[in-house]
Parts: C-alpha cells; sequence; structure tokens
C-alpha cells in the first residue's frame, strides 16, 4: 500500500510527459509540411543570434517595462523550475526534500526560489492588468479578440496559481519551516495556517505539492495549444532565422531557371524538358502552408502574439487591414488545420477547398505592405511576417495575375520601357541637359 | 538656364578605354521624375566639383526590378536583373553609387545571386567617404545652425543598416540635426515601399506619408532632409498636406551638398 503514491506520481509523470512528446512529434511533422529551404550557413553567427536574442533577451528589452517583466517571468520560471527535479525525486522514491541535505546552500537555493516566485507572481499580475485594466492597445486589438485573449489570460492564471502553489507547499511544510532556513517569504506565509491542526496543514501542504507538480505537467501540455511555444521554439526560430540584410529577399530559384532558358540565344524552346522524377506540381509563390518553407512554419509556431510588430506597421497604424501578427496566426491556424486533416485521413492530406490566400488572409492585407521591414525589425524572437507576405504575393501576381491594376500598369511599362512610368529609355539620360 | 555638367556614359568611356572609378546608377526615379532629376543633378554637380571619374549608364540602363519584385512579380524582377547584369559585367564594372536606396538595395543584395557582383554604395556612404578622404570639402555655409530632421529610408536603414552616412553629412553642414521620436531601426516607413508608390493605398483612416510627416513636424525642423527620391515624394505631398510647404523643406541630403557649397 506504501507504494500507491509512488506508482500513481510515476503514471502521471509518464502521462504528462508522453502526451507532450506525441505533440511535439506532430509539431515537429507539421513544421516539416513547409518546403526546404537552407539555414545551417555560418553556425557562429547563429548560435550567437540564439545566445544574445533567445537566451540574452537583447530584443525584448527595446520595450523596457516589457521587457524588464518578461525578463523576471522568463528567468524565474526556469530558475524556480529547478524545484522540479527535486519534486520528481521525492515523487519517485518516496523521499521528502532529497536535496536538503546540501544544507545552506539548500537554503540558498530555495531562498532564492522564493524570492523570485513572488517576483514572477508580481510580474504576471502586472502583465494581467496590462491586458485586462489598460488594455494597451496591442492587446486590445480586433485580431487578438476570442480565443488568442483567453489563451493569454490562461497562461498568466496558470503562472499565478503555479507560483501561489510554491509558496503555499513551502509555507506548510512544517519541516521545512522547522530548518528556518530559506524559508524567506514562506515564514510570513505561515502564520495563515496556524488555526489548522497539524493533519489539516499537512493535507494542505501535500495538496499543494500535488497540484504544483500537476500544474507543471498541464502547463507543459497546454504549450501546444497555446501561443506560449515560444519558451522553446524562441530557440530554434533565432537561430534559423535569416541572417541577410533585411532588405534582401531572396530570388526564386524556379523562375531564374526559366529566365535563363529565356534569354539564351542557344536554347531550343520545343526541347522537352528533363524530366525531375521528384519534383512535385510547380507553383510560383504560396497560396497555402505547404508552399511557405518551414522556417516560416516555425515562425508560426514561434509568435506568442505580442504584437510588437503590429503595432510599429505603418499601415496597421493608418488603419489597413493588416497586421502581421494576424499573418502569423493564420498561418499557424491553418496549419493546425491542414495537420488535423492529415491525422484524419490517415497520414494524407486531403484537399479541403481552403487556402491560408482568402479563407484566411485576404488579398487586401497582403497589398497593405510597405514592405519596411518594422515588423521584421521589432520581433523579440526574430520572426518574418514580411517573408510570408511576398510569397503571398508572387502567388497573386504570378499565378492568378490578381496584381491591383496600378502595379500591372506599372508592370507593363517596367517590361516595355525599362521604367515604372510610361517614359521612353531613349530619353533616360535628357536630364543631363534640362 | 543650361548648365554645364559632365556626365560621360560607360558607352564614352570604353570608346576612349578608360574605366571609371565609380558607376552612378541613376534610376528611374532619378532619370524621369521632375523633383528627383534635381537630386540626380545635385550629386553630380558634387562629383564633377571633386573631380570624380564617374559614368552613367545612360540609354542602357533600365529599371532595377526591385518595384516588381516587391509586388510580386519575380519573373520580371529577374529579367529585369539580368538583363542589368548583362550590362554592367560587359563593361567591367566594378563599383555603384546610386541616390535611391531601392536601387542600392537590390543591386547589393539581390544581384549577386544572379550573377551580378559590385561594390554598391549609397550616396550619401559615397559623398561621406569623399570628405573623409579630403577630396570634397564643406564649409557650413547657408545650413550653419539650421533645424535639420533627417527621415530614414526604410531600405538604406533597417534594410542596410546604414545610418550613420546621411547624418555625418547632415552634421558636417553644421546644421543642427534633430531626431524624430521614431528614428534609425525604428523609424517609420513614408509609405513608398514594397510598389505602393505606384498605387492607391488601402482603406485606412490615415495616409501614412501623414502620418510620417507629423512625427517630422514634431521636431519643428525647417528641412525635412532625405536619401531617397520616392520618400521625398511621401515627405513633400506631406508637408502640403499640411500647409507647411511655405516653411519647411524637403530635401535630398545630395542638395543640402551642393546648396552649402553653392553648386
Amino acid at each position: 500500500m506504501m507504494y500507491i503514491d509512488n506508482i500513481l506520481f510515476a503514471i502521471i509523470l509518464i502521462a504528462g510527459i508522453g502526451f507532450f512528446v506525441q505533440n511535439v512529434k506532430k509539431l515537429k511533422r507539421n513544421i516539416n509540411l513547409g518546403h526546404d529551404v537552407n539555414r545551417t550557413d555560418n553556425p557562429s553567427a547563429r548560435w550567437k543570434n540564439m545566445a544574445m536574442i533567445a537566451l540574452g533577451q537583447s530584443k525584448m528589452v527595446k520595450r523596457p517595462v516589457a521587457g524588464f517583466l518578461h525578463i523576471i517571468v522568463y528567468a524565474g520560471f526556469i530558475i524556480i523550475n529547478l524545484e522540479v527535479l527535486e519534486i520528481i525525486i521525492d515523487g519517485l522514491f518516496g523521499t521528502h526534500r532529497i536535496f536538503s541535505f546540501l544544507g545552506g546552500f539548500y537554503s540558498f537555493l530555495i531562498g532564492s526560489f522564493e524570492i523570485l516566485a513572488v517576483l514572477v507572481l508580481v510580474s504576471v499580475i502586472v502583465f494581467w492588468i496590462r491586458r485586462n485594466i489598460i488594455r494597451l492597445k496591442r492587446f486590445a486589438s480586433s485580431d487578438l479578440k476570442g480565443a488568442p485573449k483567453k489563451d493569454a489570460d490562461t497562461i498568466l492564471y496558470f503562472e499565478m496559481v503555479l507560483m501561489s502553489l510554491f509558496l503555499i507547499m513551502n509555507a506548510t511544510d512544517l519541516h521545512f519551516q522547522a530548518m528556518n532556513s530559506g524559508n524567506v517569504i514562506s515564514q510570513y506565509l505561515n502564520p495563515l495556517f496556524s488555526s489548522l491542526d497539524l493533519v489539516q496543514v499537512e493535507i494542505i501542504e501535500r495538496t499543494a505539492w500535488w497540484f504544483h507538480i500537476i500544474g507543471i505537467l498541464l502547463f507543459l501540455n497546454y504549450l501546444y495549444y497555446s501561443k506560449h511555444l515560444h519558451i522553446l521554439l524562441a530557440f530554434p526560430n533565432t537561430y534559423f532565422a535569416d541572417l541577410n540584410p533585411k532588405g534582401q529577399f531572396d530570388n526564386l530559384e524556379s523562375v531564374t531557371k526559366e529566365v535563363k532558358l529565356m534569354m539564351d540565344p542557344n536554347a531550343d524552346p520545343f526541347a522537352a524538358q528533363p524530366v525531375d522524377e521528384n519534383a512535385g506540381p510547380h507553383k510560383f509563390g504560396a497560396s497555402d502552408v505547404q508552399d511557405l518553407n518551414w522556417v516560416q512554419l516555425l515562425n508560426a509556431y514561434t509568435c506568442t502574439e505580442c504584437g510588437r510588430c503590429t503595432s510599429s506597421c505603418p499601415a496597421n497604424q493608418t488603419g489597413k487591414k493588416l497586421s502581421p501578427r494576424k499573418i502569423m496566426m493564420d498561418t499557424r491556424d491553418r496549419l493546425e488545420e491542414v495537420g488535423r486533416n492529415i491525422d484524419a485521413n490517415k497520414g494524407v492530406f486531403v484537399p479541403d477547398n481552403k487556402s491560408l490566400l482568402n479563407d484566411y488572409i485576404t488579398p487586401e492585407e497582403l497589398w497593405a505592405c510597405t514592405s519596411c521591414n518594422a515588423c521584421v525589425e521589432e520581433c523579440p524572437v526574430n520572426i518574418s511576417p514580411l517573408s510570408i507576405i511576398m510569397d503571398m504575393r508572387r502567388y497573386l501576381v504570378m499565378e492568378q495575375s490578381a496584381a491591383p491594376q496600378s502595379l500591372n500598369a506599372m508592370m507593363t511599362n517596367i517590361e516595355n520601357n525599362g521604367a515604372p512610368w510610361q517614359y521612353n529609355q531613349q530619353d533616360r539620360l535628357n536630364w543631363k541637359n534640362e | 538656364m543650361s548648365e554645364v555638367l559632365n556626365v560621360p556614359t560607360m558607352a564614352e568611356m570604353m570608346a576612349q578605354g578608360k574605366q571609371p572609378e565609380v558607376l552612378f546608377w541613376v534610376g528611374c526615379a532619378g532619370s524621369f521624375d521632375d523633383r528627383a532629376k534635381k537630386i540626380t543633378k545635385a550629386f553630380v554637380r558634387i562629383l564633377n566639383r571633386a573631380n570624380v571619374e564617374f559614368a552613367v549608364l545612360g540609354t542602357e540602363e533600365s529599371c532595377n526590378g526591385d518595384p516588381a519584385k516587391r509586388a510580386g512579380n519575380e519573373f520580371l524582377f529577374q529579367m529585369q536583373a539580368m538583363m542589368n547584369i548583362e550590362v554592367l559585367n560587359a563593361y567591367e564594372v566594378k563599383k555603384i553609387v546610386t541616390a535611391c536606396p531601392h536601387c542600392f538595395n537590390t543591386l547589393k543584395n539581390e544581384y549577386p545571386d544572379l550573377g551580378g557582383n559590385y561594390e554598391v554604395v549609397h550616396h550619401t556612404q559615397f559623398l561621406k567617404s569623399l570628405l573623409d578622404s579630403g577630396r570634397l570639402t564643406i564649409e557650413g555655409g547657408q545650413f550653419k545652425g539650421k533645424r535639420i530632421t533627417f527621415h530614414d529610408p526604410c531600405y538604406l536603414g533597417r534594410a542596410n543598416n546604414v545610418y550613420e552616412a546621411p547624418r555625418d553629412l547632415i552634421q558636417k553642414l553644421d546644421a543642427e540635426l534633430v531626431e524624430m521620436k521614431r528614428s534609425r531601426a525604428n523609424g517609420l516607413c513614408c509609405g513608398a515601399g514594397g510598389a505602393q508608390m505606384f498605387k492607391e493605398p488601402e482603406p485606412g483612416n490615415k495616409d501614412i506619408n501623414v502620418e510620417r510627416t507629423e512625427d517630422a513636424l514634431e521636431t519643428q525642423p525647417e528641412i525635412i532632409a532625405a536619401g531617397c527620391p520616392f520618400c521625398n515624394t511621401m515627405m513633400t505631398d506631406g508637408v502640403k498636406a499640411k500647409e507647411k510647404e511655405g516653411e519647411i523643406k524637403v530635401m535630398d541630403v545630395a542638395e543640402l551638398i551642393a546648396n552649402a557649397q553653392d553648386l
């Protein structure tokens, strides 16, 4: 009978981690629905980006209030979770505070955890106030209504509850309080329970302990369904981010081949093209998530919907429909839909007459972009909404000839006379004598 | 008034068996837009004054393809790029200077992949190097003490991290450089990029160039300096929309330098 607790604990732990691993596999499969792009060059620059931007939070602090609070939550959350290691060992082997033999060092650790827990709690409450009382514009805008808003609040509640449970667990742990070392915060909470008898206090302690670890496992599994994946994906996302100057857009290789053929005077236009067995049907640009590359799909899962991109977007600020954050959210929502379709159809995607273009992202949004790179610059984890916008414009123009009329006129001019306006190329040097 | 500008073409240079130190890529705006042509000429006057041996492609130049690419027409972009690269490579061009950040960005970043490898600099960088090497000197002149704010072009600033060259030039004029609340990496777009110059904006509640002009007006400038012909147009229109065209001028950094020199 005495092992029931330990067995129960092991089952919950394995189930919690197992379910998470399943979802990680799904995540990986979905990301790999994107086509390939090579992002393995220059590893030293990539490691540096990851260290500075993901680990060092260098872009977060550009907005100092949110940046500072975020660092507290981030550092606090990671450091406090060292405690989980002890909980797991205690839970599996029926020990109690196995690391307490470390003595003074243990007290130092738990003491710091307690202080951090309070700081995290305060920061998370401030975050909640910014979203729900102050209602900062980027948290109150239309693309965040409904599920995304609930998701954000749920995450904050999770964190509040987890931090509170940690402090209550310590406050009601009579052994720990008796050590009277390291209980820098919990010693002030302990008197709250003084009216209860010893058994009741122990029940509260055990309950807090169980809920704490179950809460952590639930939170771990909530990640996949929430915008909170960034706590994991920020690292690969910053590593694989584009290293080229922001103004450099990729040159489509499929187009290069055709243009070279067109311009080669020796090419025989009627010659049979060499057939590539592996090549799928060829599409220029992107109308759905499978047409994007895997880094763009990783971007979509990494986005935590902070909205810095949208708040700095010139189109959005002047009332246009475009919101770079919505581009990322839509990409993820569609990718999830495609993933569910694959799951439901035994591993094969069955066309559902829907696509990222039109069903999620409208041409009006795409045409509002000035390609100014403000969204890319702002993103604290180097996501590029712009690259998705450009790929979708390519589809609109090259596959559907669906550019706005005035742009078609501009392109016709370039084609006919080598300038976006109707001037003769022979007049290009006239300014010299005017 | 017809002034004498010395603007040799690559073809003329080649006929004389000469290779210029730099090719001046004028760009479509610089060649055809009435306002931008003034910038082109101001820049040429400075080049002439500093005895820079440069040449233009003249009628052999064609759109670099930026607006087509940003509009999504990769075909048209690559056709333009490959035609231009053929011309540039035939003349064995090594270094290019341009007064348009869009041409600058495309030539510098997107041509190498397609076989066009050149050292490409923006005219503000080139002017700065002329000053640094002593080939050009500026004496404060008419801009001394004037309040000038600089609008960062997206394709020069964020896109290519060039923030200091234009500012250094403005400071060399002994002018008072005042920064907008959003500047450098945080600079707000003028609204022209991504082929927006050639279309009507989508429905909204404000024009981007007006929003940006308001940023500039907050600094109470006498001059709004720009480094891009398209930004120049947008800011000029913005100033007109705010009915401030009587008090505030929008000028390219090259024009500031040329005017300071009474060129």
